[in-house]
């Protein structure tokens, strides 16, 4: 694990928390991403934008290996997690999971009471020694999500039971509960109101200050109000990835300034 | 969009809401055709049910209760003593009671005859009471004992008094003699409770389904025991684990065709294999419940693959997303939601192995035992077995026996069966 050859040197301030070189995604026959090389800095909102069927959520789930469930999935290439390899034979996807923690497009509670739901990663990664500290992590963690006050008093209330917006906010409870180093979320707000929706973006940007961010969207004002960097994928390719600002009034790449202009996807 | 406003295919068509073209007429007809066959199809199976369960009920019925008749004992000291008490003489004390009530009776002609009111069951039931208080030899106790199977039979109307003497089973003094008990108000039908708490017997009078009711529920027992743990371990095996190849694939169809062999050929099995080459006790409920268990297996592990199935993946990605193993995925969400849908596979699954008879025939569960198991390793029988022996019986009381004993079959199986769905509809989660 602590193989020398792979450690990248460290530096302070927005580092690259991850790093990917020449990914390659094959679902059976299909190629799905072509020679992806990106780097996700550290305390950073990164956007993945692209019109369906891109690839960015194909990428976004090989960055904490949810990739191999999928029987027919084969990944070709490096992604690194602070120099390390986190496809080298030798590591734990259980162990990178908690590292690198995910936030579904739908909600996806568990149907339990809302305490187990956030309580659930800590309790199987030890993260609590006792009740007390538990109760300490599951309101740190709601009160993170911006879901402490509306769910305080009902916490043995099934997940299930809240509203869609909510679900989701208990979700990233959840998933931040583990104390992950990167969050990645896939489309987050695609089943949430305009309401919701604000409340889980104002959450992201808070987010922020902890950990490194990974958002695939498919709404480009959404991309540009909450990401500092944005990927644009297209056909399985990264077309271009730059400062958010770059990408939105500068792009370099024709096929990108097609797209956010709104003439393809 | 303008050219194509010439092509009158295209051309809005402005017909009325109501209106009742031929096509609109056919599809209403088709589709009245298609509401009436299954209509009709519902029917049909409700008729054929009906006539089942009414062709039972009307047959059975008549075994739900049992004539008696009550007698004033005379415990004679002369004919029972407490230390022979084994041998003591309690027929003929039981046959000199009912001599005393029936006058025109001669005690010694007729003595035989007399006897024969009587079930043979009488006697032990007086010396049981006789045993279990000495203190009554001397005495005269009232007591009330079965009748025997004809003239049970008589007082439920299934021996006809119009039949000429020489075809009836009774002749005119035995239906006489009867007549004179029932006016004496000595006859009674009460509810038969020596149907459940009696094992069989070679009088139908006396013949009960304890053993059976017992046997069963070992059999079922064995079953559970060995399919239930079994069969889920396959299944999360096949389900959560096993790469999908060739392999899992000629595995999965050969769990789906021995899903579909007949029973017989486990009862071959198990008469091969557990009796002859292990030599585990023939008629044995263990026995029985191991062969169950072969053909309850592939059942549950269908249901369970289908309840596994679904479960959504969103659940499980939630749970991996968050660091879970495999196996805590598994157990700690998955099996937890499929549990409804494999609890009722399983029932349904057991209800079948209750209604299970061939294989239980082979491995001699079919035997005649007089009393009912106390392990699953004594010789007994089972509900379905104990029904194919009754309906082998020529007496005219194993008849309706038979057919209660079918009705209390499809009693156990009702019950499973609405347990089943209860289960389902208690516990199953909506998505």
């Amino acid at each position: 694990m602590n193989d020398m050859r792979r450690t990248e040197p460290t530096v302070t301030e927005n580092t690259t928390k991850m790093q990917a070189r020449k990914v390659q995604v094959y679902y059976g026959d299909n190629h799905a991403i072509k020679d992806v090389d990106v780097d996700i800095a550290d305390k950073t909102v990164t956007a993945f934008i692209g019109p369906s069927g891109c690839g960015k959520s194909t990428f976004l789930r090989c960055l904490n290996r949810m990739n191999d469930t999928i029987d027919i999935a084969r990944i070709e290439g490096d992604i690194r997690l602070d120099g390390e390899d986190i496809y080298d034979p030798k590591v734990d996807p259980v162990q990178l999971r908690a590292k690198v923690g995910m936030v579904f497009q739908k909600p996806n509670p568990f149907p339990k009471s809302i305490f187990d739901n956030v309580a659930y990663g800590p309790r199987i990664h030890g993260l609590a020694r006792n009740k007390a500290e538990l109760d300490v992590i599951v309101e740190k963690s709601l009160r993170r999500a911006a879901l402490w006050d509306e769910v305080k008093d009902r916490l043995d209330a099934a997940g299930t039971s809240l509203s869609g917006g909510q679900q989701q906010r208990l979700c990233i409870a959840r998933a931040v509960a583990t104390n992950p180093e990167v969050l990645l979320m896939d489309e987050p707000c695609s089943a949430l109101d305009p309401i919701a929706t604000a409340q889980v973006e104002e959450l992201i940007d808070d987010l922020r200050s902890r950990f490194s961010v990974v958002i695939v969207t498919h709404s480009m004002q959404q991309a540009a109000r909450v990401s500092q960097k944005t990927a644009f994928f297209h056909l399985g390719e990264l077309v271009e990835y730059d400062d958010t600002s770059n990408i939105f009034t500068n792009p370099k790449d024709s096929r990108t300034e097609s797209y956010v202009t709104g003439r393809i996807g | 969009m303008t050219d194509m406003m010439d092509t009158s295919a295209n051309a809005p068509r402005r017909t009325s809401l109501k209106g009742n073209s031929a096509l609109v007429a056919r599809r209403k007809r088709r589709e009245r055709l298609l509401m009436g066959v299954g209509l009709g199809a519902i029917l049909i199976a409700f008729t054929v049910l009906f006539i089942l369960v009414a062709s039972l009920v009307s047959t059975g019925y008549t075994a739900f209760v049992q004539t008696q008749v009550t007698l004033d004992v005379h415990v004679d000291p002369a004919e029972i003593s407490e230390e022979q008490l084994p041998r003591g003489g309690f027929q003929n004390v039981l046959t000199r009671s009912v001599l005393d009530l029936l006058p025109d009776a001669d005690p010694e002609t007729d003595l035989r005859a007399v006897r024969g009111i009587l079930s043979n069951g009488a006697q032990f039931a007086l010396r049981d009471q006789v045993a279990a208080d000495p203190s009554l030899i001397g005495q005269t106790i009232t007591l009330t004992v079965p009748l025997s199977d004809p003239y049970d039979q008589l007082n439920k109307g299934n021996i006809n008094r119009d039949t000429p003497e020489s075809e009836r089973r009774l002749n005119d003094q035995a239906v006489v003699w009867f007549d004179q008990l029932d006016q004496a108000g000595r006859i009674s039908t009460p509810f038969n409770w020596a149907l459940f708490t009696n094992a069989d017997s070679r009088f139908p009078e006396l013949a009960g389904l304890k053993g059976a009711l017992v046997g069963s529920f070992w059999v079922l027992f064995i079953c559970f025991a060995v399919s239930f743990p079994v069969g889920i371990g396959a299944a999360i095996y096949l389900e959560e684990f096993a790469p999908k190849n060739r392999v899992s694939d000629f595995i999965e169809v050969n769990i789906n065709n021995l899903a579909a062999v007949p029973s017989v050929v486990f009862g071959l099995l198990a008469l091969a294999v557990f009796l002859n080459w292990f030599g585990l006790p023939r008629s044995a409920p263990f026995v029985g419940g191991l062969t169950l268990a072969l053909m309850t297996m592939p059942t549950i592990i269908i249901a369970t693959r289908a309840a596994l199935k679904a479960v959504p993946p969103s659940i499980r990605e939630a749970a991996l997303g968050l660091g879970a193993s495999k196996q805590q995925v598994v157990f700690g969400h998955v099996l937890p939601l499929a549990m409804p849908g494999i609890l009722t596979g399983t029932i349904i699954g057991l209800a079948q192995a209750l209604g299970e008879t061939a294989p239980l025939l082979l491995i001699g569960m079919n035997a005649f035992i007089t009393s009912a198991p106390t392990s699953p390793f004594d010789a007994s029988t089972a509900l379905p077995t104990q029904i194919f022996i009754w309906a082998d019986s020529p007496e005219r009381g194993f008849v309706s026996r038979t057919s209660a004993a079918i009705l209390v079959l499809l009693g156990f199986l009702v019950i499973m069966n609405a347990l089943a769905i209860y289960l389902r509809n208690r516990f199953e989660r909506r998505w």
